[in-house]
Order: C-alpha cells, then structure tokens, then sequence
C-alpha cells in the first residue's frame, strides 16, 4: 500500500494530490513530540498555544546564547561547530531523501554519500588550508606533497567513488540509485559549498561570520514579531504565514539593527582582524592593525536628514554602510531561502527536516534562509572588500619556472619604482 | 519499413507506432518507478512508450544504396560511414582552428544539455511547465557567463583592460554573475505551482545536476584546448580509439562478458583496446609533437585581434633520449630512443581512457537502462545522440584538466601580475622583498646587479 501511494505520488504530472497524501504523512515523518520532560512539567498549566510560543521562545535564547559562547571560544571552535552543522544538515536531506525513495536496502549507498561528503570536503578544506596555513605547510613534507598534488588526489578520490557507484548498479534498482546519486550531489552543491564559504568568511574576519547570521536571526524574529502584532496581507501561497507587514516592518528593523551592531562590533580588533595561523604560537591569532573599513570616518548628512538630527556630520564606520548591503539581502533575498525550503517540504510532504531542536524542526530549519546570504556574503567581500590573498599570490610566485620568475621580478621592480614604492638605492649598472 | 521494425527487436520497444492511450501509461509507469522490489524488465516493454520511439531516420540516399544487404550488415555500414564522417568532421574542425573549435564545444555543449533536459521532461511528463524551459535554458546561460568570464578574464587579459565596459564587467564579474543566478533561483521559487512542487524540484534537481556534468565538462574541454591543441586532440583520439578498438576487438574475438550493465561489452575487447589505445596514443604523440600548430599554448594576439598558435616549443615537445631497459634492448636491438616527454604523458592519458574511460560510458548506459531509453535522442543515424557519442569523454576531460595542472602547467603569470597589482603597497613589497631573497638564494639573481 505504501508502494502505491507513493508511486502516485513519484510521477503523476498532474495530480499532486493534496487531500489523498495526509495519510501517509506519517510514514514520512515523526511528529513526536519532543520537547522535553522538563520543558514539559513546567509549562502544563499554560494552553498548548502559548506552550508552543514559550517553548519557541526559550529555544530561542538558548540557541542565541549558545551562538555567543561559540564566538567567545575562538575562530576554531567555529570551524569545528560549522563543519558539525554541515555534516547534520548533510544527514538530514539523505535521510529525507531515503525515505522518499525507499530506499533503505540499498546499504552500497549509505557508505557512497558519506564517502563523496568526505572527498569534497577534503577537496574545500585543501583549498583552504594551503591558502591560510602557508607557514605550516611550507615545513612539513608529507603536508607538501599533498598541497602540491591536491586536486589530482581529490579527484582520483571521487572517482573511486564514482567508479564505486557505477559497479553498485543492480538490475531492478537503476532508477532509485540515479535518484539517490543526484539527490547526494546536489545535497552536497548546497551545503558544502555553503559551509565552506561561511568558513572561508570567518576567515576574513570574525565580524563578516557573525554579523551576517545576526541578520539573518534578526530578520527571522522581527518579521515573525510584526507578523504576529501587524500581520495581515499574506505574503506568497507557499508560506501562508508570512505577511507583507512581517517582511517590511522585518525589513527596516533589520537595516537599523545591522547598523547599530555592525557599529558594536567593529570596535573590537578581536572581531575585525583577519584570522592568521601565527605560525610561532602554533595558534589562531587575531591581532593586527584594523583596516580603514573599521576605522571612524566622517559622513556629512544629507541635508534632509540634517534637520531632522541637526548634526552636520555624523562619524561612521565604512563597515556599517556595508552592513546596510547585507541587511538589505538578508531581508528581501534571504526569505527566499525559507520559501525554496518550504516548497520543498511540501514537495516531499514533510513538516520539518528533523526534530533535532524542539518547536523549531531540524538544523536544516535554522539554516534554511543563511544559505543565500554565505553566498551573497562571499561574492560580496570578493568584488568589493578583499583584494587577492597575499600568501597565495607568492605561493604561486614560488611554483614557476626561474625563467618566469626573473620576468616577472623585473616587471614588479619597474612597476613598484614607478610607483615610489621601492626606493632605487644602491648602484644603478 | 515495418519488417525492419519488426527484425530489430533491440531497437524499440514496442511493436506498434502508435502511443497506447494515457491510462495504462500511468499504471505501468508508476509501477515501473517507485518500487524498490521490482523495476521488472520482463515486464513490458510496453512501459516504455512514454518517450518517443526511435525512428529510422537513416537518410533516403543510403537506404537506396543499401538497400540490398541484409539488415545485419545494413546496421554496419551505417554506423561505419557515420564514424568515418564523423572522424572526417573532427579533422576539418581541427584544421579550421581554435575558434571554430571553440565554438563546436560550445554547439555540443548545447545539444547535450537540451537531450538531457528534454529526457527529464519526457521522464516526468512536465511539458506543461512553461516556465521551466525558460529557466532552464537561464541558467545554462548563467553558468555559462560564469565559466566563460573567468576564462577570458585569464586568457584576454589586455584586451579586456583596455575597454571600459569589459573591464567592469571583469573586475565584478563574480558578483554580477551571482546576481544573475540569484535572478533565476527567485524565479523559480516564484513560479511553484501547488499541485506541482515535487516535479518542479526534480526538475530543478535534474537541471543542476546536467549542468554540473555537462558544463563545467565542456569548459574543463575549452581550457585544455588554450594549452595547446595537442592537450584537446589527444585525448579525444584516444577515447574514440578505445571505442573503435573494443569494439573490434569484442567482435572478433569476444566471449567473456565485462559487466551486466553493458552485456555486449567483453573482457577482451576491455584488454585488446587497451593496449591498442596506448600504442596508438604514443604513435599520435609523436606525430603530433613535431607541429607547433599542435603543441604551442593558444593566445590571443592584441596587434593582429585574433589566436595565435606560434612559440617555441617547451621541453615537453622536443625529443630526448631515453635509455631502454636492458630487457628490451635484447628484444628491439637498440641502445637508447629517441621519445618526446609528452609521450609518456601520452600513455597516462591513453591509460585513463582506456580503463575509467569507460565507466563513463557504463553510467550512461545505466542511466538508459534505468530510465528506459534506448538512446539520448536520434540525431546521428545508427549511433544515437549527441551524448552518445560523448559519454566516455566526460571523466577525460576532467582528468586532462587537472593532470595539466597538476603535473605540467605551472600558474599562469599574467594572471599572476594581474593580482599582485591588486593588492595594498605593504602587500606588493613584501612580496617583492621575498621573492628576491628566493632569487638571490637560488642564484637567478645574482648580488651584484641589484642591491637595495
């Protein structure tokens, strides 16, 4: 009977039928209730409307207080809590995937999608650590020979595993294990791409990791609290929950928080400083001098404003005026991050991608509207903030051949001089 | 007409031409797809019919000139003038040069998507899905923007300085294109219908996991072609080579079956195309090396605004020699050979595809096999599609692209200089400063001519 439903389900173009699939909602999800037995006794008096609100809302802070001590800990906790959450989400969409599919008895493929996780994040982390620990890869050998020959070594991995796919193919099943093969790649396109950008951010400086989040957070709860007081026009058929009021009230609460925390933040050389492998510590450092983007400029308002604040000039960080970019993402473009997860949950006919966190859902849930903007983020630094990364510029220096080196070391000498840069001292032949 | 339908069984599923009504295709199909326990293949065949039957389409001049033979043989001649025109195609490409070249990847790349794509919607029957075509096709432009902006941001590096509006484009290109994309995926979610979401997702999925494969594939192809047309032929010849050469070698002398993906496939026509595709690789490398046409990296020339394919060739193209082992000095009578570098390169590369080369073409024949198609489309007679013909160049591709960078090509230097006038003056000069104590110590740089 399952088989059935399902297949109906699997392929009918034109009858998604809404009415006839309640019922087997429960074969694809565990609508438990979670929560657990001290949540529980304390809040049996209240009806189970508020119970939910309360329960959300303590969740809530615990989740927030938790994000704060992760940031305290330092820049490798944050690593470590990053690639947690990746290889979670990870396991929440295979599963989803598993159980859309049926797919439990083909064991082959449990191993094959864990194991493509591991060669692509060894492929990213690779990337990333000859990029920033330069000075530790320089001394180790065997580390040397595995930053050299990086790409092929990844690829020879994935195509064992590729290799190991196609020889896995057994004759009634072709179809689910193609099904389960592109739901595995896509599943990794999205969140290991996205965790590594995030980290790649952190990386950059703590400030560009945490403060993007924030506003996701913020515009998450704001846009729930006006919808809650204000809410009234729906806002698309795929959430009916949201409204217009929630999304612009979220919207300009969001611009304003962005702009007073970003204002916060940028104080602290422990946020804005870029994170450096101290290669005599053995350590993460964040020490250096901040750059001119965290440093006080003046503004002069526009006259409109002047009035209104009767100040002629007001003193910013440049930082903030880019914190108003990500604020205006996060609010407008983010949501639509939420919208592509909940059109997939009701695709697949789930409520939540797992009941990990209490009242909330899965990791996934959390996440679903950060992807965009780690991306947004990333792009964002690249085109506007960072130039190219020094160490990689004179990793790549180190590699050519002494014929190009000398070429371009002479190009560099007259560019620089030109400049005024190098100083020509000593004797000119 | 209708015995030759008849006598090949292999070639369509089903005996009449006409498509049985819509019911029973959704009874049989929805059995054929989500159970675990039977994807039946002694079950009909007539599950089939949803995707359009292979026509003859073999033109009207050869059918008359073969009309006599046996349809055996018929089915042999067809496919064999259809490779020799095909060979005969690849070399008049190659001949024409790399912006020809350039564009029939581009033209391929194009095919191959849209035989793909049009699989997926004959798969889920999604024809009423207007605006996915749309964004289908988008974001194969996007990505394509994508790949195609940072490959001419490396190889026409001056000429995109000296034009404004290409150098905007350039230095925000990442941005830009991400925009575009975004643009895509906001439409998407705008266009979920309600009672459609699951197939707009597979199809989504489907989309993606196409250009995954067939873009980033073609461009990997494009990039290995600016090395130097020889890191584009060889590969492609030896792929071909191996297929041409299993096949032989199974037809003569076939008898162990190689995987049950693919039954006519055997352990000999494996083995005998391996060894036949390493000898022919190392006869073609050393044809070629002697070209520069062949060897030299292509670049774009700012006084005469078009490709060049001249320079002096690196070490890799010029002969050394290289002793034999004494085990085949014996056999062969000589004490050294004289060889070009890139002929051991040659074996790698005809190693690679003669034996991962073809899970390539098991993965496509396992996706034929599940989703119950005979073939990607019809375009070639006797062979198929477009992606027929290329599903054994997929992991070739990628393989000569990160072998060349692995093993051969350093960074690029222009593109280096580019990003060094990026960075901060405190930046630049420290890496001036370290790049001149490397000098100095590996004695490029001697003292005397520069002291600071």
């Amino acid at each position: 009977k399952e088989t059935d439903v399902e297949d109906k389900v699997g392929l009918e173009g034109d009858g998604d039928q809404d009415s006839k699939r309640d019922s087997d909602i429960s074969e694809l999800t565990t609508s438990v209730d979670s929560t657990p037995k001290v949540l529980n006794k304390a809040l049996s008096g209240l009806s189970s409307r508020w119970k939910n609100w309360w329960i959300r809302g303590i969740l809530s802070l615990t989740m927030i207080s938790f994000f704060f001590l992760i940031i305290y800990l330092g820049p490798i906790v944050l690593m470590l809590v990053v690639m947690g959450v990746q290889i979670k989400c990870f396991y929440e969409i295979i599963t989803i995937g598993y159980r859309v599919y049926h797919s439990y008895d083909l064991p082959w493929f449990r191993t094959l999608s864990w194991y493509f996780l591991l060669c692509v994040n060894y492929f990213f982390y690779g990337e990333t650590v000859a990029d920033y620990f330069v000075a530790l890869v320089q001394r180790e050998e065997p580390i040397q020979f595995l930053i050299r020959y990086h790409r092929f070594i990844s690829f020879a991995l994935y195509l064992t595993g590729f290799c190991m796919f196609v020889l896995s193919l057994v004759k009634k099943h072709y179809r689910l294990q193609f099904y389960m093969f592109g739901w595995s790649h896509v599943t990794l396109l999205i969140v290991v791409t996205q965790s590594h950008l995030v980290i790649q951010n952190l990386f950059e400086g703590m400030i560009w990791f945490i403060v993007p989040i924030s506003i996701v957070i913020c515009n998450d709860i704001m846009a729930y609290l006006f919808g809650f007081f204000f809410g009234r026009t729906p806002l698309i058929k795929l959430s009916p929950k949201k409204t217009w009021e929630g999304f612009i009230g979220g919207f300009f609460s969001t611009v304003v928080f962005g702009f007073i925390f970003a204002y916060l933040l940028a104080q602290y050389k422990y946020f804005v400083c870029p994170v450096e492998y101290s290669s005599e510590t053995n350590s993460f450092a964040v020490d250096c001098d901040p750059s001119e983007l965290f440093q006080l400029q003046e503004y002069s308002v526009p006259l409109g404003l002047q009035a209104v604040l009767r100040w002629k000039t007001v003193k910013l960080y440049p930082f903030q005026i880019h914190s108003i970019a990500m604020s205006t993402f996060g609010s407008l473009i983010g949501p639509f991050g939420g919208f592509f997860a909940s059109g997939f949950k009701r695709a697949f006919k789930i409520k939540d991608f797992a009941d990990t966190i209490p009242g909330h859902g899965g990791i996934m849930d959390r996440f679903d509207c950060q992807y965009l903007m780690a991306t947004f983020v990333h792009v964002y630094i690249a085109s506007f903030i960072r130039g190219p990364n020094p160490s990689k510029v004179l990793q790549q220096l180190l590699v050519l051949q002494p014929d190009k080196q000398l070429a371009i070391y002479n190009t560099l000498k007259s560019y620089l001089t030109e400049k005024g840069i190098l100083q020509p001292a000593g004797p000119e032949y | 007409m209708v015995k030759l339908y008849q006598r090949k069984s292999n070639f369509i599923y089903e005996m009449t031409p006409t498509p049985p009504p819509k019911k029973k295709e959704s009874e049989l199909e929805t059995k054929a797809d989500g159970e675990t326990a039977s994807d039946s293949d002694n079950k009909p065949d007539s599950g089939v019919p949803d995707v359009p039957p292979s026509v003859d389409d073999t033109p009207e001049v050869f059918n008359k000139a073969l009309s006599n033979l046996s349809s055996r043989w018929k089915n042999w001649w067809v496919r064999g003038i259809l490779t020799l025109a095909m060979i005969s195609f690849f070399f008049l490409i190659i001949y024409l040069g790399p912006l020809v070249l350039m564009m029939i990847v581009m033209c391929v790349q194009i095919k191959c998507f849209h035989e793909i794509i049009t699989i997926g919607y004959n798969v889920y029957r999604s024809y009423d899905l207007p605006w996915f075509r749309t964004l289908s096709w988008y974001f194969l432009l996007c990505v394509n923007y994508f790949f195609y902006g940072e490959t001419v941001t490396d190889y026409f590096f001056t000429l995109v300085q000296r034009e404004e509006p290409l150098r905007i484009l350039s230095k925000y290109h990442r941005f830009i294109s991400f925009t575009l994309y975004l643009t895509g995926f906001c439409m998407f979610v705008l266009s979920l219908v309600k009672k459609q979401y699951r197939l707009q997702f597979y199809m989504f999925g489907w989309t993606h996991v196409t250009l995954l494969i067939v873009v980033t594939q073609s461009h990997l192809i494009i990039h290995n072609l600016f090395e130097g047309m020889i890191w584009f032929i060889v590969p492609i010849s030896c792929v071909i080579c191996n297929d041409i050469m299993a096949y032989m070698f199974g037809f003569f002398f076939g008898r162990t079956p190689l995987i049950k993906l693919s039954p006519k496939k055997t352990w000999e026509g494996f083995i005998g195309g391996f060894f036949a595709t390493v000898v022919f690789g190392l006869l073609l490398a050393y044809v070629m090396s002697g070209y520069r046409y062949f060897v030299c990296p292509v670049e774009f020339n700012n006084d005469t605004n078009r490709f060049m394919v001249d320079c002096i060739p690196s070490e890799l193209f010029q002969l050394q020699d290289y002793g034999i082992p004494s085990v085949l000095q014996a056999f062969i009578g000589w004490k050294t050979v004289q060889m070009y570098p890139f002929q051991i390169h040659s074996i790698a590369l005809s190693t690679f595809a003669s034996l991962i080369g073809p899970f390539g073409g098991f993965f496509a024949s396992g996706f034929k096999r599940a989703f119950k198609i005979k073939d990607f489309a019809n375009t070639i007679p006797g062979h198929g599609g477009i992606m027929d013909r290329f599903d054994c160049q997929y992991l070739m591709a990628t393989f000569v692209n990160v072998y060349i960078a692995s093993f051969i090509r350093g960074p690029n230097p222009s593109k280096l200089i580019q990003q060094f006038l990026a960075l901060r003056p405190d930046q630049q000069l420290f890496i001036f400063n370290t790049l001149k104590t490397h000098l100095l110590e590996k004695g490029v740089l001697v003292a005397s001519d520069d002291e600071a």
